[in-house]
């Protein structure tokens, strides 16, 4: 899966290690690698050999460590650095963290998914192994040792028959000369040996975070940078008729108005375009922006109206919808009449609202971009921008900065493009925040969702038949308007119900986006939880049994839910590393009702108790209320 | 013109009167550790000390705090050594850290004022500091430590 080399002498990352330094590097194979020895072999074959994740030592014993995910409170840019200094044996309090640009070459940037340390453990603790076993190797070589009896230990190798010890830093030269070891060569630790994995350690950002140092996209200054604020179209889609930028102009600060050009559907991560205030202050901006009167077209998506569509929603759930799983009959079970449940559901769009807004600093200059913004995903800003201003993805250079939360949001680029395309109309480096009340109205928001469940019960309350359908407007409408079904978010908590059912139909049903819909951390496993969890209560409730006991009734033997085995399909998930297994769920149910000591909770006037478990990116999750 | 500190610097100001000082603060001092969160006084995340209070830098316009003392995050401590500071690090309450400025600063002027604060005080002085990493535990447990009471 990974392959390390020692690249000291390739000079990468010129700005970061010394002509001296000891580097190494290693290439994460594609993902896909994991489906099989062919899928490996092509994916290696398909994609030009560059090393992704590096770390080098210098000389003096430095070691640095390069983040290539973002941080927005996860402590993915201490953690992943960490399995690397772990593995290297290497002193905490001697590493530095440096923050990488967005590039192909480190694999897969976009910190979302829940996926950093999942997806990268193997690879940084290759990294540091290998780099381990190299000092190792060149320390049993000035001893003339044996490399077995020669171990990395807290920034010195040591050989432990005779006390002697020698520093990594003293080992750069050899070690910068060496070949990487082959991966049989790599000596891991085991578990026990783990210094740092595993255990509770402080951010390495903590010192910064508490004196006000830390740097996050809206503090990203540029020499000469200039502030501005944008009159995006209230509605989706609306076009511009004219503004009035008398009253504008005459704020005290504003410089100019410039119009940002409008986009076009499908708006994906396009910047939205609208008059634009340029001003000397973030206040200036806004008030310069305040005092626009644009004229706007309202267009196709002005009829939209939050309960209007609500009801359409649940109207549209009412309806028969694409199924997208069928077990036995449930048609024929309903027939048979008796004892039958019905209900609907509904949960309201959700901005992600971020503590620190969306924001980016960015400067055109000589056909390139260069930009601080507090992404999620790099490499995406450089495919945004490039693409609005034309030019290549390698000319736009992507600084990552500290996150003020991201949830989903800050993994779509917009905002960037709105700098850089500015920067460019204006000639000077253009910061943008937005402000909350931008982040509110013009985010991508998270689906409503309708949905309605209906089931048939036994003399016990079970269900013999179970019918669930979902309606919500989908993520793929970015780069589609005219997509109105659900596609991967349907699988979401949904499809993949973990439920023992004789008959179960899962149904998605059609809703045009009249806003810009997104995902948002957990995604459509938010409404997906709240439905299927409702229903479960209420069949429980009805059939006045207790609830925890109810639930693993239904959830039934412990096995493994394979929905290829049925021949569903499951886009995105699951992870063969990671099947879905509903001991794991059992499990959580079982903790938590014994955590929260539910055998002795009663319900009692004016307070209701409730379990819910779900399971939502390879997490299994259990919370009694 | 009015005349004030920042962080016993004093500092001269002649522009619009009716600007919040906490833009002030991030675009014209690069005082960044002062955070945007709302623009409304909904979140806490920038505030700072007028005079030892702690107000909200984004209702605070300009005009006000002509010859008054502005402490911001930076200034809390010279060297970013005050208890409640050693006391976060050493809870590690902070995870995106955003609205930890305004936390700190919000908890330093209650101390001041409580030395000795009880659970119910530390939430009734808090509760306009939102975090949305929920690391409020964390922020509990360091206030008492910083002061030196029972978790």
């Amino acid at each position: 899966m990974t392959t390390v080399i020692n690249v000291s002498r390739r000079h990468f990352l010129g700005g970061v290690f010394s002509a001296g330094a000891f580097v190494v590097g290693v290439r994460l194979l594609p993902l896909e690698a994991l489906a099989g020895p062919q899928a490996a072999a092509s994916g290696a074959a398909a994609a030009a050999w560059e090393p992704s994740v590096y770390l080098g030592i210098e000389p003096s014993g430095a070691v640095k460590i390069v983040a290539h995910r973002s941080e927005m409170g996860t402590g993915a840019r201490t953690c992943l650095p960490m399995i690397v200094a772990d593995e290297l044996e290497a002193d905490w309090a001697r590493v530095t963290i440096v923050q990488a640009l967005g590039d192909v070459k480190y694999g897969s940037q976009n910190t979302d998914g829940s996926c950093s340390v999942r997806d990268f453990y193997q690879a940084m603790r290759s990294a540091g192994a290998a780099a381990r076993t190299t000092l190792e190797h060149a320390a049993a070589g000035k001893w003339g040792v044996a490399q077995e009896e020669c171990q990395g230990r807290q920034h010195f190798v040591v050989h432990a028959k005779t006390g002697r010890k020698l520093a990594y830093g003293e080992l750069v030269p050899l070690a910068s000369s060496a070949t990487a070891p082959n991966q049989g060569a790599v000596r891991f630790k085991t578990p026990q040996e783990f210094r740092y994995i595993g255990k509770d350690l402080p951010i390495t950002d903590l010192g910064d975070l508490v004196t006000g140092k830390g740097m996050f996209g809206i503090d990203a200054r540029m020499d000469g940078m200039v502030y501005a604020a944008i009159a995006r179209p209230p509605v989706m889609g609306a076009s511009f008729k004219s503004v009035d930028d008398t009253a504008a102009k005459q704020v005290a600060g504003v410089q100019q108005v410039v119009m940002l050009d409008l986009a076009s559907p499908p708006f994906g991560f396009k910047a939205l375009g609208g008059p634009t205030v340029i001003a000397a202050n973030s206040w200036a901006a806004i008030q310069g922006r305040n005092a626009l009167k644009v004229d706007w077209a309202a267009g196709d998506h002005a009829a939209y109206e939050s309960a209007k569509y609500r009801e359409a929603l649940l109207a549209t759930a009412a309806k028969a919808g694409r199924v997208t799983r069928q077990m036995g009959d449930v048609d024929a079970e309903f027939a048979k009449g008796g004892a039958i449940h019905e209900a609907s559901y509904y949960t309201p769009m959700l901005a992600h609202a971020p503590m620190e807004p969306p924001a980016a600093v960015a400067e055109f200059k000589d056909g390139k971009v260069v930009t601080w913004c507090n992404t999620q995903n790099p490499q995406a800003v450089q495919d945004t921008v490039a693409r609005a201003l034309g030019i290549k993805k390698e000319d736009v250079v992507c600084h990552v900065t500290l996150l003020g939360g991201g949830f989903g949001r800050k993994s779509k680029p917009d905002y960037v493009a709105e700098a850089a395309l500015l920067s460019k109309q204006v000639g000077k480096p253009v910061k943008i925040v937005w402000s909350r009340e931008d982040d509110i109205q013009f985010d991508y928001f998270h689906s409503p969702a309708a949905m309605y469940l209906k089931a048939r019960v036994d003399a016990q309350g079970r269900p013999t038949a179970w019918l669930q359908r979902t309606v919500f407007p989908p993520i793929a409408s970015q780069n589609n308007p005219d997509e109105e079904y659900g596609g991967f978010q349907v699988g979401m908590g949904w499809t993949n119900i973990p439920y023992a059912l004789p008959n179960l139909r899962v149904e998605n049903g059609p809703a045009r986006a009249h806003v810009r819909i997104g995902w948002l951390r957990s995604v459509a496993n938010i409404y997906h939880a709240f439905g299927v969890q409702s229903f479960t209560d209420e069949l429980a409730a009805a059939a006045g049994r207790d609830r925890v006991e109810y639930l693993l009734n239904l959830i039934g033997p412990p096995r493994v839910i394979d929905l290829g085995k049925e021949g569903v399909s499951q886009p995105g998930e699951p992870n063969p590393n990671f099947p879905f297994d509903t001991a794991r769920l059992r499990n959580v149910i079982e903790l938590a009702a014994e955590r929260s000591g539910w055998a002795g909770k009663k319900p009692g006037a004016g307070r209701a108790l409730g379990i819910a478990a779900h399971y939502s990116f390879l997490t299994y999750v259990a919370a009694v209320v | 013109m009015i005349q004030f500190t920042v962080n016993a610097v004093a500092r001269r100001f002649d522009g619009d009167g009716s600007m919040p000082l906490l833009w002030y603060l991030r675009d014209d001092l690069a005082l960044t550790g002062t955070k945007y969160g709302c623009g409304l006084g909904l979140c806490g995340a920038c505030t700072v000390h007028v005079n030892g209070a702690a107000v909200r830098s984004c209702q605070t316009p300009m005009s006000t705090v002509a010859g008054k003392k502005v402490t911001t995050i930076e200034g809390l401590d010279p060297q970013g050594n005050h208890p409640l500071q050693r006391a976060w690090k050493a809870q590690n309450v902070p995870q995106c850290g955003y609205c930890q400025s305004g936390q700190i600063m919000q908890a330093a002027a209650m101390l001041r004022a409580t030395p000795k604060p009880t659970d119910g005080d530390i939430d009734q002085h808090m509760q306009g500091n939102i975090c949305r990493c929920g690391t409020y535990q964390r922020i509990r447990a360091a206030i008492k430590q910083a002061a030196g009471v029972k978790a």
